[in-house]
């Protein structure tokens, strides 16, 4: 059968803290050409309440590691734990998908009202509720209209809508501002810290933008790939709240750190000498 | 996209819905002309004129009436008989794979046999009248509806899957919220082509053994060589089909709302 879940979602209670430990998480499949490693011992802490961003070049494994914290793939090694939690257990938690994700056959409103309606809140309360978030990421002209009539942008705007909505006291989010234009980014990553930091969730958010990643985060974990690797935990010493404007020296001046880091691997991977 | 766009493609598509009612006037003026005429020999090629005044009085003599009933009363049963179980394994066989693999090698050897050439096994088993033909007219309508709902489970992106999981939804959920909707354009697909296919397969059974319908309508209109007849029939069995198939797009209409209109009329 599809879709059958490998681990259990617990129901933690709204306005809970979670944090989690990542202990030597390994993932390997089988690929096309042979056996592939996607993550080799991967260790890192994620705190209650905190705002973890990993960045990495394509193919680091990222997206791998976050359907593990989430619950949806279960490692080949290593192991996820979560503070309070039994092993093997997960807290509910909302994972924005890159792309896609978001049900064609379901209007806007009630794409992002899914997240309550599997928990069972009655119709009407959670129209209400996704309706306050369908306007603050900006697609309340749009609350009836079905997905194939939106922009890529204004798809992710929803998933991301549905995130936020679930009021799930983990966000784990795959670049899910990727494909929006500059303003809007810049709209919804301010809207993001506000959720963040009001609702004391725990954020995990990978993103091949390092300047966003340094923007947003306490903590860059810098990925390596084939095998991913955490490379460095870079802590943001930043004052909240930030100013997210482009150009910033000392955002600058880590970003720059954290590209030297990543340089080698991204001209390999592309196969210009350095 | 801009109103500027809008318009013209509007207006495109004005004129593109008069191109074939022209090809099709067009085309009936022209056999009545050449008919007129004597150019086309009256006793192959009635003239449509005198098509439709056969036409006419076949409905107000009843006849017509009477063999499209009966035609629709085994076409109907045998659409619901066949397109239900094929709708409801077609879902279970999406969903399961290990149910699939148990019985996709037996319906797929059983698939390709023309299903007319079954009605003969039917009649033994179920005697000359009106249940082996509906039997066979299910036959038909069980396999369009089972590949294509089958497939249309298959194809929903797994994604979807993993969000309604991350969600937390219930098995029930799962299929109700997403199995369901995801595989329904797919399964309406069936639909048309089943209801075709049980029309054609219908009429074919008329003509090999049936007092009433319009594929016997069409028999006897051959047997006495009434040639008018003949082509009243078709157009009738024609419009038939072309009614069906509008019905179905106005049902996936209704029912799938976020589906953009298929390009192929079929």
């Amino acid at each position: 059968m599809r879709g059958l879940g490998i681990s259990s979602i617990s129901r933690t209670e709204t306005g809970e803290r979670v944090g989690f430990v990542c202990e030597d998480v390994s993932h390997r499949f089988e690929g096309t050409s042979g056996e592939v490693t996607a993550l080799d011992g991967v260790s890192f802490r994620a705190r209650p309440g905190e705002f973890v961003c990993i960045v990495g070049p394509s193919g680091c494994g990222k997206t791998t590691l976050l359907r593990i914290i989430a619950g949806l793939l279960e490692p080949s090694a290593g192991r996820i734990r979560f503070d309070g939690l039994p092993d093997g257990e997960h807290p509910r938690n909302g994972l924005v998908f890159q792309e896609h994700g978001v049900f064609p056959w379901m209007t806007v409103l009630d794409n992002v009202a899914f997240g309550l309606e599997m928990r069972g809140v009655a119709r009407d309360e959670r129209r209400e509720r996704a309706a306050v978030f369908i306007e603050k990421v900006g697609l309340t002209a749009f609350a009836d209209s079905y997905p194939r009539e939106l922009s890529v942008g204004m798809r992710q705007r929803v998933g991301i809508a549905r995130a936020f909505v679930a009021d799930v006291p983990l966000l784990l989010m795959d670049e899910p501002l990727g494909s929006l234009d500059a303003q809007t980014k810049l709209v919804l990553q301010e809207e993001l810290l506000r959720i963040w930091r009001d609702d004391q969730k725990l954020v995990v958010y990978v993103t091949h933008d390092i300047e966003e990643a340094v923007h947003l985060a306490d903590r860059v974990l810098v990925m390596t790939g084939r095998p991913g690797t955490v490379r460095e935990r870079i802590p943001i010493p930043f004052e909240r709240p930030r100013d997210l404007s482009p150009g910033q020296p000392d955002v600058t001046r880590i970003a720059h750190h954290i590209w030297g880091l990543l340089e080698d691997e991204v001209r390999r991977g592309l196969s210009i000498p350095g | 996209m801009p109103p500027g766009g809008e318009l013209s493609s509007g207006a495109r598509r004005a004129n593109a819905a008069w191109l074939p009612v022209a090809v099709v006037l067009g085309f009936v003026g022209g056999w009545e002309l050449l008919a007129r005429v004597g150019l086309l020999p009256n006793a192959l090629f009635s003239s449509p004129a005198e098509v439709l005044r056969t036409l006419w009085a076949s409905f107000r003599s009843g006849e017509m009436e009477v063999n499209l009933a009966a035609t629709l009363a085994r076409m109907i049963p045998g659409l619901l008989l066949g397109g239900i179980p094929g709708l409801l394994l077609g879902l279970a066989m999406g969903w399961s794979s290990s149910f699939r693999r148990a019985v996709d090698p037996l319906l797929m050897a059983v698939h390709p046999i023309p299903k007319i050439a079954i009605l003969p096994l039917l009649m033994i088993f179920l005697g000359i009248g009106e249940a082996s033909r509906i039997a066979v007219a299910s036959v038909a309508a069980f396999f369009p509806m089972l590949i294509n709902t089958m497939a249309g489970v298959q194809q929903i992106e797994p994604v979807y899957f993993e969000v309604a999981e991350n969600y937390g939804a219930s098995r029930l959920r799962l299929f109700t919220r997403v199995v369901l909707p995801g595989s329904l354009p797919m399964a309406l697909s069936g639909l048309r082509l089943a209801a075709n296919i049980t029309l054609l397969v219908t009429i074919a059974a008329e003509i090999v053994m049936a007092n009433q319908g319009l594929g016997s309508l069409v028999w006897l209109a051959w047997e006495t060589f009434r040639v008018r007849l003949l082509y009243a029939t078709l157009i009738v069995v024609s419009v038939l089909g072309f009614s069906i198939s509008m019905s179905l797009r106005w049902l996936q209409r209704r029912v799938a709302p976020w589906v953009q209109e298929p390009s192929s009329v079929r």
